[in-house]
């Protein structure tokens, strides 16, 4: 037993965690949790772009639909009404609509039809889907203030509570 | 990776799937092993089902908690189905707990009983590394080996395969008893060992550690917790029959 314990407790001390990757900067991108949100830049819906990266500083919501998308109708109307809470605290949510499998008519028809009023970005030659790797819809990403995934929702529809969950979470950190 | 199966409308997350599948077959064996032991199998299916159930209850309730004011407003996401909303560590205690008050009203033995449940909890922790291996969660450290997997946008330890192999290892011995005599709780108490050790040596290959206080991985030091108390376990009950009476 002492015998088993002292391995442990030695092997546990040499794999501590090396202090040169603690300071080795940020994770890598990649779309799931603990990972750099992978970066892009797209067009809006009615015109101007955004950059992710350059929301930076600030707690990020990316949730990726399409007007087909019968979750993502169910679970729109619950994120505007988190983005009206929480807007004027600093929270960007970024509605990306898959436009490579959906069409830009529509996508705008049924931003109107929810009365969206956070950025709709176009992902016309499904580039962001594919860096996201994209395999269902809607898809969320949770984005910390140091551009961290924090939480990934596959599939839908999320309830109200729980995107207010995850965005209290990403409130919660120090700016 | 492929972390789930799109049917029409439906995603089917097949981590989920595999883990399901694991339970189901955890709660055969047990029942199996239970029989084995001259136990009601009945009584000790219903018993890892109450500390399933109450367990994913807990989990919500606690997470809920933690997030008071989101569930308030919005009571009926404590029923949404998003595995995401639930608080792990607070339900496996639930459960635990839940399911040892339901063994204690029903008057089971505790070691037959916890041997019982040492195979199917051998199974279980199989099927835990195989949605691992689906999802490329508990991934490893990047690595440069030549078995190195490319995951994650970098070459890094195949943990996941890792964990699968030798938990299949221990559900090989849990299976078989080659050290433990049947019904005196030292076959649960191995493999809970067991299952320590294998942790405290893979955890150091992983990529996604918490890290504490000195550099040390979360799981290694809890670990080491658990070892000891099942290895002392172990001294005791192997020196005192299950009625607590001194052996031979």
């Amino acid at each position: 037993m002492v015998a088993v314990l002292s391995l442990a407790i030695g092997w546990t001390f040499l794999s501590r965690f090396p202090e040169t990757a603690m300071n080795a900067g940020d994770p890598p991108a990649s779309p799931r949790q603990g990972f750099k949100a992978p970066d892009f830049t797209l067009e809006l819906l009615g015109g101007g772009e955004v950059t992710l990266s350059q929301l930076q500083g600030q707690p990020v919501v990316l949730n990726l639909w399409a007007s087909w998308c019968l979750p993502c109708r169910a679970e729109m109307p619950a994120i505007e009404r988190v983005y009206q809470s929480y807007k004027d605290r600093g929270l960007v949510i970024l509605g990306v609509n898959t436009t490579v499998q959906d069409n830009e008519a529509k996508a705008a028809f049924f931003v109107q039809e929810y009365g969206l009023t956070f950025p709709i970005p176009l992902d016309r030659d499904g580039s962001v889907s594919a860096r996201y790797a994209l395999g269902g819809l809607p898809t969320t990403f949770f984005i910390d203030r140091e551009g961290i995934i924090r939480s990934v929702i596959l599939g839908g529809p999320m309830s109200e509570a729980v995107i207010r969950s995850k965005v209290e979470d990403l409130m919660d950190e120090a700016p | 990776m492929y972390p789930y199966l799109r049917l029409g409308p439906f995603l089917l997350q097949l981590p989920l799937l595999v883990l399901l599948v694991g339970v189901w077959i955890s709660i055969s064996l047990t029942e199996k092993e239970a029989l084995r032991l001259k136990l009601p199998a009945s009584t000790v299916s219903n018993l890892v089902f109450i500390g399933l159930i109450t367990g994913v209850l807990g989990a919500r309730l606690a997470y809920a908690a933690h997030h008071l004011n989101a569930y308030l407003e919005n009571p009926l996401g404590l029923f949404s189905l998003n595995a995401n909303s639930l608080a792990g560590l607070e339900g496996l205690l639930v459960g635990i707990v839940i399911a040892g008050f339901y063994g204690w009203r029903k008057k089971l033995p505790l070691r037959p009983v916890l041997d019982a449940l040492a195979p199917g909890l051998a199974a279980f922790l199989v099927a835990l590394g195989v949605s691992h291996i689906l999802s490329g969660n508990a991934y490893g450290s990047p690595a440069d080996l030549p078995w190195a997997i490319n995951l994650w946008n970098e070459y890094r330890h195949p943990t996941q395969v890792y964990e699968t192999v030798i938990a299949a290892g221990i559900f090989y011995l849990a299976y078989q008893k080659p050290f433990g005599t049947l019904g005196d709780g030292n076959n649960f108490l191995m493999v809970v060992a067991l299952s320590c050790m294998a942790r405290i040596f893979l955890e150091a290959f992983r990529g996604d550690s918490l890290i504490w206080p000195g550099s040390f991985r979360a799981a290694q030091v809890i670990s080491i917790i658990i070892l000891a108390i099942s290895l002392y376990g172990r001294s005791i009950w192997a020196r005192t029959n299950s009625n607590g009476t001194e052996k031979g």
